[in-house]
């Protein structure tokens, strides 16, 4: 038979490639930790740049956080904004630049603690941007303290012995939240540690781009990704956990979207 | 000559940022310089120049919205007073740091905290010695008359623009709030995108494909690379005050005493100078327009002139220390001042000159 | 029958051994190699590359973008 003639040679061939790496992550290695989502979400979003052909019109605002450097690996146009402050910075360069693509990459610790008015406001407002916010339940950059969203009973370095509700108060669905504002026009929960959650994740982030484009309003994407450092654990290990702590709390799916136009 | 208008002092910020074709002001209300808002909105700037208008949740928030537009090249600006100026600090930190050029108006009042909405003079370290964290300045201009709250607006941004760093109007809640004409200039038009991009190369007006990406940041991790870039911005700072001050004098020219204020004290000065030459004591006035650069050659000058100076003041004396380090024990330097929002009177301030200096 | 068959090409320097991409493989096509990159890690690898369809999910998964994936239809 043909197929048992078949070489690795044969098979690995330019007009034969079916997946490789966006052109718009410059060649920078991540500093993330191994088994991190950030990088796929940094690369998800660069593909849909890619795929709108926008990077023209493309303007990122990374946050304080272990992201804080994602303009080292995102090629287009990006600001560095204070700590929870990039929905205020994504406001400014939105009003006085319409036609751009604007978004914000922020993880919970800078959307959710010290960024939730400017997070709350820009949502209610109704600023046509893309908020994309990366909640593993934990401060990875200082060094795994506690979160917002960190889980009741969760360990970080700030709650050794457990989240504890009465003291700490509850961890926040601050995507819940902000889907009850009319300024926002999509608000989606995703996940990026299987293959069809990062299949969904690209179309999420195609759909903000969409009804940004469509002057919609804002559109909200929580990824609720891994920290294997901050949660002591092996990557694969980290998002069995995911799966079995933090998608019952932060379950994943739709909260709100608009009507086809 | 142009247009004459009668108009407070935060209204003329207003309009003169309308004519200069300002692409945007950010800001939050507070007593007293929430005309400044009010005066935009119902100017409705979208409609006269295309200028956008928005009122944010907080200071904080709208100068980081100043933020992000600065970086785009947009000319655009904030106002605020006293504690709100505070709320801004961390804003303007990241600004300076980012080098990124804007216009921010502090319409000071009393402090600390609540303090009065009277008008002060109290900013003055906030202003002039850096306000937030790391080592950085703003370049500040001290109107003293609603002409110049107009005029600054151009000069201020023409300062930002060419140096890339934020500039301060300091006035203060007299200034905001008293009525004089106003002399109004001719509208100019805002700079499109592509004059943007040619102008500006720096901003972020979206990756094209003949040039590498621009970032904004205001973070290097790199100790060496964090220290030249410090010593870059202090050798900014070295050319704006070589190249920059601006200062007026009243009757120096023969002056035994000087009196340095500005603002509204500089206004009861020039009135504390007329009483003081009725009295035969041959006194001047140095009226510094930038608070930084601070005219420190100009005061080491005239200290070999006069026989003392007194700074007066709105504070409980801030830029008396300024003026004892210009002129570095050369001369006899005291301070006089009010608080809590009260303006000096022509008379105190004689009497606490010759109280001072001539003895009696 | 028209078959498909794949392989991937791992860059092994830039990969972490984050061995995410091992469960991600409906075929158990990859392994993390005995051998270390140059910053120590035991990096990606195909094990079993006849079972490789190409179907792009452990490219999907990788944190580090350093997988591509090569697929071909093949005719019996």
């Amino acid at each position: 038979m043909a197929e048992q003639q078949i070489t690795s040679e044969d098979i690995i061939q330019e007009e034969n490639l079916v997946f490789d790496r966006t052109s718009l992550l410059t060649d920078n290695v991540f500093h993330y930790c191994p088994g991190c989502g950030h990088g796929v979400v940094h690369r998800v979003l660069m593909e849909i740049i890619e795929e709108l052909d926008v990077q023209d019109k493309a303007i990122g605002i990374a946050p304080v956080g272990c992201s804080v450097l994602a303009y080292n690996y995102m090629d287009i146009d990006m600001q560095e904004a204070a700590h929870g402050r990039a929905p205020a910075l994504a406001t400014g360069i939105k009003r006085t630049m319409p036609d751009k693509y604007v978004f914000t990459y922020q993880g919970d610790g800078d959307l959710a603690a010290i960024g939730t008015a400017e997070t709350i406001h820009a949502c209610n407002r109704g600023e046509n941007i893309a908020i994309i916010f990366i909640n593993n339940g934990i401060y990875g950059m200082t060094g795994g303290q506690m979160a917002p969203t960190t889980l009741e009973k969760m360990k970080s370095s700030t709650t050794p012995y457990g989240r504890n509700i009465q003291q700490m108060g509850n961890p926040l669905k601050i995507t819940e939240l902000v889907a009850q504002l009319p300024g926002t026009c999509y608000v989606t929960r995703q996940v990026v540690h299987t293959p069809a959650g990062v299949r969904k994740t690209k179309r999420a982030i195609r759909n903000a781009f969409k009804y940004q484009q469509e002057e919609r309003g804002l559109s909200f994407i929580e990824v609720v990704s891994n920290c294997n450092s901050g949660w002591k654990m092996s990557p694969n290990q980290a998002n069995k956990w995911l799966e079995e702590n933090m998608l019952p709390y932060y379950p994943t799916g739709d909260l709100k979207k608009p009507e086809d136009k | 000559m142009g247009e004459l208008k009668l108009m407070k002092g935060n209204e003329a910020i207003a309009e003169a940022a309308i004519r200069e074709g300002a692409d945007g002001y950010f800001g939050y209300p507070i007593t007293p310089q929430s005309e400044v808002i009010e005066y935009f909105a119902a100017q409705q700037p979208e409609e006269r120049t295309g200028m956008v208008l928005l009122q944010a949740e907080s200071e904080i928030a709208a100068i980081n919205m100043i933020y992000g537009a600065a970086g785009a090249g947009k000319k655009v600006m904030t106002s605020s007073s006293s504690p709100g100026i505070s709320l801004k600090q961390e804003g303007l930190t990241y600004i300076a740091g980012a080098e990124l050029p804007c216009l921010i108006l502090n319409v000071v009042r009393g402090g600390p905290g609540l303090g009065t909405i009277q008008p002060s003079q109290s900013d003055y370290f906030q202003a002039v010695k850096g306000g937030g964290h790391g080592d950085y300045h703003l370049i500040v201009l001290a109107p003293s008359s609603v002409q110049e709250m107009y005029d600054f607006v151009e000069t201020g941004f023409d300062l930002a623009f060419k140096y890339r760093n934020p500039t301060m109007i300091l006035s203060d809640g007299a200034i905001g709030q008293m009525m004089e004409k106003v002399e109004i200039g001719e509208q100019k038009p805002r700079m499109t995108e592509q004059e943007i991009r040619e102008k500006y190369p720096w901003a972020t007006t979206g990756k094209t494909k003949d040039r590498e990406r621009n970032v904004i940041t205001s973070l290097e991790l790199d100790s060496s690379k964090m220290e030249k870039f410090n010593r870059k911005l202090i050798d900014k700072y070295r050319e704006i005050e070589e190249k920059e001050v601006r200062y007026e004098e009243i009757q120096v020219e023969d002056a035994e005493y000087l009196l340095i204020a500005y603002g509204t004290t500089s206004r009861i000065c020039e009135k504390v100078v007329q009483l003081a030459r009725e009295e035969g004591i041959k006194l001047g006035l140095l009226r510094p327009i930038t608070l930084f650069p601070f005219p420190k050659k100009r005061l080491d000058e005239l200290s070999g002139q006069v026989k003392g100076m007194l700074s007066v003041e709105m504070s409980a004396g801030q830029m008396v220390e300024d003026v004892r380090l210009a002129v570095n024990g050369k001369v006899q330097v005291e301070y006089y001042g009010r608080m809590g929002g009260i303006i000096p009177s022509a008379e105190e301030i004689v009497d606490a000159l010759k109280q001072k200096f001539i003895g009696g | 029958m028209a078959k498909v068959t794949g392989r991937i090409v791992v860059d092994t320097e830039r990969c972490k051994g984050c061995a995410v991409c091992v469960p991600s493989c409906p075929f158990d096509v990859i392994a993390l190699a005995d051998e270390v990159n140059s910053k120590g890690f035991h990096y990606a690898y195909m094990k079993n590359p006849e079972a490789c369809t190409g179907c792009t999910n452990c490219a999907l998964v990788c944190p580090d973008a350093v997988i591509k994936v090569f697929r071909k239809k093949v005719t019996a």
